[in-house]
């Protein structure tokens, strides 16, 4: 396999392809969950894992998230390192006990005795309609909580190689998938592996405004950075990757070059982790702003059916388009 | 002498009403016992005593409200004599630990006050400007009074600054009486800063430039007239480089302490027609080639004595180097622009005797200054800057 | 199934060193809670402090049939089991009084105990959340080919718990070596069994998981030791959960705060009749088994024990405020 030979691949193969890769490179590795198996995974990303690596790895559990969650966390303490899935982020408030009171806290309640090698991976966000039970963006919510770390691979390249730290990383890791993104397609070397899961990065330069966000919104801000730069604004778009420990360097950096900062967050706004971020940037860049810093929320609903309703409850491209003409023009 | 204290049952229990006595003076009472009832908010809670002996007084009597840590009786322990009773009901309850978790709690040292913020106000009404205008319009001493907001809600913004900056220097010449105004008086403000805050130190060395006014006699020849290289090029390339070498010259003097600067921004001091001068940056200078950097320099000048500086131009130079060679200085003793903590000056380059090998030769040389900030670095640092300097001049053909 | 109505093995002979072994044990366990309490009214030991006063013989008889190898998993009551299980009494009480030398370096206190040499996870607060860390626990030790026993403590309260049944479940549908021991003493604080429970006969309700259960007289220690090694046994060879409650009471109240408005002192004093300590110092010294001295130089070497303990505790010293956050991550390097 040339180094450089790219190969096609969704974001669904990137993330089993890293499953497969972690269940072979350590046997202390298994995938625990509901219908993980012989269903292939609610989202089909742990479809064939079963076949290839049999059922005492690729654990089909009873729906008891509390439970299950647990056990990850116990086996984690007993040596191994389990991989839990979740199938979206509303269902891991069955687990909240387990994640918040157990996982979280086990290291530091026992004075630095026990330390929890777990990761758990769910799916998150909304946009395919599947409404007020299943679309929510709580990672921001989890990314409150000491103690666990909080991913949002957005790109194939994160799908792909964010795993591998997780598991290598002593403490719990929570990685949020978002459902939107398991059908995007591109490219990725071949040879593909782990990325560092502690940096924000910049995934497009630009001069005049910072817009920060993760997860699905990366491509809407992506999307709005080319419609903007053909009108001659040159936007600066991170992608935090982490949402806890969150990297503020990264964006106070780029907003004391661009002065303006915009925060595009499929989460709720109030209390969520665009109100953190905003924070920070008042503690560490106030006297770098040029306008007040902005944000583009998920609307302050459960989220609705409908498909128009659904879309006008998440931040989309146009509203990041409109937002950032203001913020950066005269008179606005 | 053992005593029996309104015992603390939660840490929100703070005080406790005695109910009954289930004991009376002369009592024997042991380890465990329950010996009273304390009404609390939860309700009446049995309390035992910890202590084997002979109740010997009673000081609270049941229906009397006392805080936590109030003794309510003391005990004869065995083997002690009886003493004369105690005086009921002490002014103060002698428990010590309640102290001590009182005295933890205010254990903070008295609270520091914020410092008072500057208010940025016109004819006593606040300024609606965003804070990265404010600090702007500082540097350049824009008088805000004049400014016209075009941001949101018509706030002054950084351009609105970078314009009334522009609009302050062109309008200089037309009002030559009154020097101290704008860039006079910004620059009458960093300079007394300077003085006053940085504790300066000086060297200087002289340069032999043969090699390198050689070089560029050969390079220039393959140029037009339009693309010669400057002396002052190498000048500005060798020290970017030579702060690769002495990085702790590269950088800025904030919050009392040497903040480094990874990129090298070579400030270029450029004197204005109107009078006054600006240092604006040559951005990255150590990353430039010798041709990119005369661009960047004419350019620089070009738009510098038209006005159209960008502000970060005007902030961001690390370190300043001035050249006063052309109006024949032979040495500068340079003043540092703060925050900045060192400014490289450059005299004439002047034909002199020069002693090498035991033989006497006429050279091109050029007298180097430095001027450091004491707090930043010390002369030997400064010393190692200005011969890693001599040493790139040397070999231009690798600057 | 063999659910078994609760069982005694009161007229059984026994040998005379561990039954003094035994005796010393809960021995250690009472006095170790009275300090407690006598500090916790002079605020040395602060936040809720629960004492199991009266539950001493369970602690005792399961410990005893654990191996060191074993893993313990236990409730916020769990000085006892902690003590039972081989943590020095210092150690846990430098906990309480939040010094550095405690075992958990006193980020836990009284309802955090942690430690890693016995394989003790807690100290666990939530009632129930302790459980599915157990089934955990034990798959890591089926998945790895070790035949160790994770031993999981729980109340009767923890029964009504969501987790209590997925983790029954789990570990019996997964054939887990999990050591299920209720610790029943009939209150879920003040909340009675049978205003909690629609079934109140807990072996019922881990039988119909299809695990082996039984139920045991909680406050005879031999009698728990018994079951307990026997239970032990069935889940090191079988590979497989087992479920055992042990009937008992606690003498004091839930916490240091708490009047007890929701028993009687009649029900109180009739249960104390019955303590585990005074049942064991009868038998034993009826089969003559056990001296008045030598009761006297156990109690004597208990208190000296528990003295050591609190002079521990009292010369330890604070974390510095600087550590503050520490170990919220793993300090990797």
């Amino acid at each position: 396999m040339s180094k450089n030979e790219m190969i096609q691949i969704t974001y669904r193969e990137a993330v089993r392809e890293a499953i497969r890769e972690a269940l072979r490179r350590d046997e202390r590795v298994f995938l625990l969950g509901e219908d993980v198996g012989r269903y292939g995974g609610c989202f089909a990303v742990s479809k064939g894992l079963l076949e290839e690596f049999g059922p005492e790895r690729i654990i089909d559990t009873p729906l008891s998230e509390s439970g299950f969650t647990g056990a990850g966390i116990g086996a984690a303490l007993g040596g191994m390192r389990p991989i839990v899935e979740i199938m979206t982020v509303n269902f891991s408030l069955l687990a909240a006990d387990q994640i918040i009171n157990n996982a979280a806290t086990f290291l530091h309640m026992s004075g630095g005795c026990f330390n929890v090698p777990l990761v758990i991976r769910m799916s998150t966000g909304g946009g395919k309609q599947l409404a007020a039970q299943h679309s929510h963006s709580l990672e921001g919510w989890y990314a409150h909580i000491p103690g666990i770390k909080v991913l949002t691979p957005a790109t194939l390249e994160d799908a792909r190689g964010m795993l591998w730290s997780a598991l290598e990383d002593p403490d719990p890791v929570l990685i949020f998938e978002h459902q939107s993104l398991l059908n995007m397609e591109g490219q990725l070397p071949a040879n593909a592996g782990a990325v560092d899961i502690d940096r924000a990065q910049i995934r497009r330069p630009g001069s005049d405004l910072s817009v920060i966000t993760y997860g699905a919104s990366l491509f809407k801000a992506l999307e709005a950075a080319e419609i903007l730069a053909g009108e001659g604004i040159e936007v600066e778009v991170i992608d935090l990757r982490t949402l806890r420990p969150l990297d503020d360097a990264t964006f106070l950096t780029s907003i004391a070059s661009t002065h303006r900062a915009l925060i595009v967050d499929e989460g709720w706004r109030s209390g969520g982790i665009s109100a953190e971020i905003c924070a920070r940037i008042m503690e560490g860049a106030f006297y770098e702003l040029d306008a007040p810093v902005e944000r583009i929320c998920g609307a302050e609903v459960p989220m609705p059916y409908a498909k128009h309703l659904e879309e006008a409850a998440m931040p989309q491209v146009e509203a990041i388009v409109t937002t950032a003409k203001r913020m950066v023009r005269s008179n606005g | 002498m053992a005593e029996f204290c309104m015992p603390s049952l939660g840490a929100d229990m703070k005080e406790g009403i005695l109910v009954k006595w289930k004991v009376e003076p002369g009592d024997q009472v042991k380890r465990g016992d329950i010996i009273s009832e304390v009404e609390t908010q939860k309700g009446i809670i049995e309390i035992e005593v910890f202590t084997d002996g002979t109740i010997e007084q009673i000081l609270v009597h049941p229906g009397e409200k006392v805080p936590v840590g109030t003794v309510l009786a003391t005990i004869r322990v065995p083997g002690e004599e009886a003493k004369a009773p105690r005086e009921e009901r002490p002014p103060e309850p002698t428990f010590k630990y309640k102290f001590c978790m009182i005295s933890a709690q205010h254990k903070e040292g008295p609270a520091k006050r914020p410092p008072e913020p500057t208010p940025v106000t016109t004819a006593g009404k606040r300024l609606k400007i965003s804070p990265s205008a404010r600090k702007l319009a500082a540097e350049l001493a824009v008088n805000l009074s004049t400014v016209q907001g075009t941001g949101q809600g018509n706030a002054i913004t950084r351009a609105d600054i970078e314009r009334a900056a522009e609009a302050q220097n062109a309008a200089a010449p037309l009002a030559p009486v009154k020097p101290e105004a704008g860039m006079r008086q910004a620059i009458a403000t960093a300079m007394a800063r300077s003085n006053r805050e940085i504790p300066h130190y000086y060297l200087a060395t002289h340069i032999d430039m043969s090699n390198t006014m050689r070089w560029l006699a050969s390079e220039n020849k393959k140029r037009s007239i339009k693309e010669r290289i400057l002396p002052v090029v190498p000048l500005i390339k060798a020290t970017a480089l030579a702060l690769g070498k002495v990085p702790e010259l590269n950088g800025f003097w904030i919050d009392d302490r040497l903040q480094l600067q990874e990129a090298v921004h070579v400030g270029f001091a450029i004197s204005l027609r109107q009078g006054g001068l600006v240092a604006p940056a040559i951005h990255h200078a150590d990353l430039k080639s010798l041709p990119e950097l005369m661009e960047a320099l004419h350019d620089l000048i070009t738009r510098t004595r038209g006005g159209r500086l960008r502000s970060s131009e005007l902030t961001d130079a690390t370190i300043t180097v001035t050249c006063l060679g052309d109006l024949g200085v032979e040495t500068v003793y340079g003043v540092i622009y703060p925050p900045q903590v060192a400014l490289v000056g450059f005299g004439k380059i002047m034909e002199q005797p020069w002693a090498e090998n035991g033989m006497l030769g006429i050279r091109p040389v050029l007298t180097t200054s430095l001027a450091a900030d004491h707090r930043a670095t010390d002369g030997h640092r400064g010393a190692q800057f200005l011969e890693a300097l001599n040493q790139y001049l040397q070999k231009p053909e690798e600057l | 199934m063999n659910a078994k109505s609760p069982s005694s093995l009161s007229g059984a002979q026994v040998d005379r060193e561990h039954a003094h072994h035994l005796l010393h044990q809960m021995l250690r366990i009472r006095r170790f809670e009275e300090k407690s309490a006598e500090l916790y009214t002079l605020m040395k030991i602060r936040g809720f402090l629960h004492l199991c006063i009266g539950e001493e013989a369970v602690a005792v008889g399961v410990c005893e049939a654990l191996e060191p190898e074993d893993g313990v998993v236990a409730t916020y009551r769990e000085h006892g089991n902690a003590l039972a299980r081989g943590i020095s009494a210092g150690a846990i009480m430098a906990e309480m009084y939040g010094k550095q030398e405690g075992c958990s370096r006193g980020r836990g206190g009284s309802m955090h105990i942690f430690d890693d040499k016995t394989r003790f996870y807690g100290g666990n607060a939530i009632v129930g959340c302790g459980l599915p860390l157990a089934v955990g626990l034990a798959l890591a030790d089926k998945m790895q080919g070790r035949k160790r026993v994770t031993c999981c403590f729980f109340g009767d309260g923890a029964v009504a718990e969501g987790e209590f049944h997925e983790s029954m479940n789990l570990a019996a549908l997964w054939h887990l070596p999990v050591f299920f021991v209720c610790e029943n003493n009939l209150y879920a604080m003040g909340t009675a069994l049978e205003r909690a429970q629609s079934v109140t006969d807990l072996v019922r309700k881990a039988a119909s998981y299809n695990i082996a259960s039984s139920a045991v007289d909680g406050m005879d220690v031999l009698t728990v030791e018994a079951a307990a090694k026997e239970a032990v046994n069935i889940v090191r060879r079988e590979q497989e959960p087992y479920f055992l409650e042990c009937r008992t009471y606690r003498f004091r109240a839930h916490s240091m705060f708490d009047p007890e408005l929701y028993r009687s002192k009649a029900e109180v004093e009739k249960w104390k009749k019955r303590g585990p300590i005074v049942t064991l110092v009868k038998r034993l010294k009826k089969q003559g088994l056990l001296s008045d001295v030598e009761l006297e130089q156990l109690e004597q070497q208990v208190a000296r024990e528990i003295e050591e303990a609190v002079a521990f505790a009292e010369n330890g010293t604070w974390e510095p405020v600087e550590d503050l956050t520490r170990f919220v991550y793993s300090e990797r390097g």
